[in-house]
């Protein structure tokens, strides 16, 4: 069993409106260190590989089809194995 | 005429849009998501709105992976006109039907209301029956309605005529309601085949309910 943990974001340059009213609501209680807040979804996959470069490739092909919109975001993919 | 309406999993204006296509003398036929061919004969395939697979994970995600839209890529690369209205087009710019993507209202809040829109270009069977910088009224019910596409992408759609609609107000100045890039709301691809657009017009077929100004828009199609 492997575990790949996939984290999603807006590209940089793409307006991340729900960071920005994050930071603004963070800044308005008092939390004013804050200088930035990004947005974006973590995805867990439980994977049956037991080659984690193959695990990898995998991961990074699903991606590309359906976990990131490549158009507005970019995504990182760490394997726990 | 023959309309052929995709259904998904929580898709919910398929009948508002077959209504719409009826009144217009059309042929409809509801094309639920599991078939895996367009059928002969159909002459326009509309994607309609609603909230496919409850938009899960991003808005028509899940949807462009269904057996109907390998289908409908076959169907739209042989050149066969597409119409993609609200979630429709957002999972015509997944499938990569369409150029850009849709995000998340920059306001952050679901916004539904009747919004004027301006014809940018109306060298297309969509928009043949306007005229270019008419204002029409057309309602908006969307939450990922934000048009996005980089600076390249937004030069070819110029470049090639392909933006159809921008959100105005009623004199047809700029009045973005939701950050879309340039108040883009609605765009068509390169061949003038495929067509999406975040407004309604299957629900602006009636001066008693608002407005009719989507009709003249649906009716390009017919005879085109």
């Amino acid at each position: 069993m492997m575990k790949a943990i996939v984290n999603v974001f807006l590209k940089n340059g793409v307006l991340d409106s729900q960071g920005k009213a994050v930071h603004h609501a963070l800044s308005g209680h008092g939390f004013g260190s804050v200088s930035d807040v990004r947005v974006g979804k973590q995805i867990i996959i439980e994977m049956n590989e037991s080659d984690e470069a193959a695990a990898k490739e995998k991961v990074a092909h699903m991606c590309e089809e359906l976990l990131a919109n490549t158009v507005i975001e970019d995504y990182e993919i760490e394997i726990q194995a | 005429m023959k309309v052929g309406i995709v259904q998904f999993p929580g898709t919910n204006c398929e009948y508002d849009t077959q209504h719409a296509f009826a009144a217009l003398g059309c042929e409809t036929q509801i094309l639920w998501h599991k078939e895996d061919t367009i059928p002969d004969g159909t002459d326009l395939v509309v994607v309609a709105g609603g909230f496919s697979y409850g938009d899960y994970l991003r808005s028509g995600a899940i949807a462009k992976m269904s057996p109907i839209m390998k289908a409908l890529k076959i169907y739209a690369d042989n050149g066969g006109k597409v119409l993609g209205i609200c979630n429709g087009f957002q999972v015509l710019t997944e499938t990569g039907l369409l150029p850009g993507a849709l995000k998340r209202n920059e306001g952050l809040h679901f916004i539904s209301r009747h919004h004027h829109l301006k014809v940018v270009n109306n060298d297309n069977d969509f928009l043949r029956h306007c005229k270019v910088d008419q204002v029409v009224n057309i309602p908006i019910a969307h939450h990922d309605g934000n048009f996005y596409i980089d600076e390249n992408g937004l030069q070819e759609l110029y470049a090639h005529n392909q933006v159809l609609l921008q959100y105005t107000d009623a004199s047809g100045n700029i009045d973005n309601p939701n950050g879309s890039v340039d108040s883009i709301a609605g765009i068509c691809n390169k061949a003038k085949n495929v067509f999406g657009l975040m407004p309604h017009p299957e629900r602006a077929m009636e001066s008693l309910l608002g407005s009719n100004d989507g009709r003249a828009m649906l009716e390009g199609f017919i005879n085109a």
